[in-house]
């Protein structure tokens, strides 16, 4: 079974239907892909879940690159869902540019991040600079960002991302300073270990694995 | 008190709609293929339009609690580009078996030309073969004669009248649809249509077998709340609540659900098909839920 692929959660429909798709004659790439497309432009809402989330299990993958790329652009969040949660395939198979956009959408539509297969090891400076803008973007307006969002942007802290880092240490909720806390941890960045340091109770609860990133977001999302 | 609104056009309204029928006890609603406004040119419009019910509209209602369903068809206004009705028809069995499509429809006369008729009676056919029930748009102009001979066509092509829902009815059509025992759907829209109050001498002259009411609301001035308003007002002028509950809510889903594609607990009992049922927080079954802002008052957050 391919990593990160997985359907025990799977309904009877949607375990029919990729069956099906599955037996798609594969021989023929440009038949194949003819016969993928057409099933996924008239899809329905519930076939083109089946069908996104099914992209990790077809033959030929750096030629679906577009496709899972049109499902990330989709309004249906269901749709979005499908491909960028419990899917191995963009992390797999996306060039940055197109992760990039799948992370940024997700935050924007709220999804569960700590969702994303292969968040941490996609992770890359560009998507921290385009993280960290959104949040500035956010705050600017009175509104609140996901705290998973800085999982993102830990490895890449340096003088100017660490600002962020200050601003939630200093005014941030406690869920907040706890990401601050957990995207600290990622980085080599001294002066993040410093500001820490500088609060003893958190720097406390992270060594003792008080919260993690799971638990940061079921928080965030109960609240 | 449920509502079911079998005839809607929802592309053409906006959320504002959504919000005031889920308010008003819509749980579901049908949205027949039909005719943008002004006249389709290429087929691919019609492709990306049937994919839009099945797919965009349908997330969309459901992010207001809405059930949505819809109807697949040539409309009859449309038929009269006959090299365009060609490509169309090829393209109605990719969609009309989908989940979710819950008649052939909606069909029917315009202005009873030859190429109306004969898309008509193909797609008569199309819903025989998959065994679906049709929904038949009746003419607005010369309505009496269009819809004796919608049936007649019917009745020639082998349908059983318990299969078909003939809709924009008036008081002059309605005594011939139902004794030759067909659905009888009447259309309340300001103006042109039927209007509630003649709706309710309807229901009282003829009473409630086979009788249901819809909105029709789309791209004109019309009413997405007409069947909750008709409802109350049959109430107010003396309708029994059963007959109320049969005519806008148990004969649509009794007529469109012979489709096995319509079922009450798909609104009351939601299964967990999607897999977003498993994620915390968020609204499990019916997709995000945008945040409601609050209509009065000049502040915009």
């Amino acid at each position: 079974m391919k990593q990160g692929y997985s359907p025990a959660d799977y309904t009877a429909v949607q375990a029919a239907r990729t069956f099906l798709a599955l037996h798609i004659p594969q021989h023929d790439t440009e038949r194949f892909l003819n016969v993928l497309n057409t099933l996924f432009s008239t899809g329905e809402v519930t076939e083109l879940v089946a069908l996104y989330a099914a992209l990790p299990l077809f033959p030929h993958p750096e030629l679906l690159k577009e496709r899972a790329a049109e499902g990330i652009r989709t309004s249906m969040t269901v749709v979005f869902d499908a491909v960028a949660l419990n899917n191995p395939y963009p992390a797999d198979f996306l060039e940055n540019d197109a992760w990039n956009q799948m992370v940024l959408k997700a935050v924007f539509l709220e999804r569960p991040l700590y969702k994303i297969y292969g968040l941490d090891k996609r992770a890359n400076k560009e998507l921290a600079k385009m993280l960290s803008d959104f949040a500035h973007e956010r705050w600017a307006a009175s509104r609140y960002v996901t705290p998973e969002l800085w999982r993102s942007v830990g490895p890449f802290l340096d003088e100017r991302l660490i600002r962020d880092i200050e601003y939630i240490l200093e005014r941030g909720s406690d869920l907040e300073k706890q990401a601050a806390a957990l995207a600290v941890k990622s980085s080599n960045f001294l002066k993040g270990r410093e500001l820490l340091f500088s609060i003893p109770e958190l720097k406390a609860s992270i060594e003792n694995n008080e919260f993690d990133w799971h638990t940061v977001a079921q928080k965030w999302s109960e609240r | 008190m449920l509502f079911i609104d079998p005839h809607v056009h929802m592309v053409s309204r906006t959320t504002d709609d959504y919000e005031a029928m889920a308010a008003a006890g819509v749980v579901a609603i049908i949205e027949p293929s039909f005719w943008q406004g002004q006249p389709r040119t290429e087929a691919g419009t019609f492709k990306d339009y049937f994919s839009s019910l099945i797919g965009w509209e349908r997330f969309r209602a459901s992010q207001f609690g809405i059930k949505h369903y819809c109807t697949i068809g040539l409309n009859s206004k449309e038929a009269n580009n006959e090299a365009l009705a060609e490509q169309v028809i090829e393209l109605l069995p990719l969609f009309a078996t989908k989940e979710g499509v819950v008649a052939i429809g909606e069909i029917g006369y315009d202005d009873q030309t030859k190429a109306e008729d004969k898309y008509f009676r193909i797609q008569l056919e199309l819903a025989k073969e998959l065994n679906l029930p049709v929904q038949i748009h009746t003419p607005h102009r010369d309505k009496k004669r269009g819809t004796t001979r919608s049936m007649d066509v019917c009745i020639e092509h082998g349908l059983k009248p318990s299969m078909v829902i003939i809709d924009h009815n008036n008081e002059e059509t309605v005594r011939e649809v139902l004794d030759r025992g067909f659905w009888s759907a009447f259309t309340i829209y300001p103006k042109t249509k039927m209007g509630n109050e003649r709706m309710v001498e309807v229901v009282k002259r003829f009473g409630h077998e086979r009788i249901m009411v819809d909105s029709s609301a789309d791209w004109g001035v019309s009413d997405p709340l007409a069947v909750p308003k008709t409802a109350n007002l049959m109430l107010q002028r003396g309708i029994s609540p059963e007959s109320v509950r049969l005519t806008c809510y148990q004969n649509a889903l009794t007529a469109y659900g012979q489709s096995g594609q319509m079922k009450e607990s798909d609104w009351l009992n939601p299964q967990g098909v999607d897999q977003t049922q498993l994620f915390s927080g968020n609204s499990v079954l019916r997709g995000q839920n945008p945040l409601v802002q609050k209509k009065e008052g000049g502040i915009i957050e």
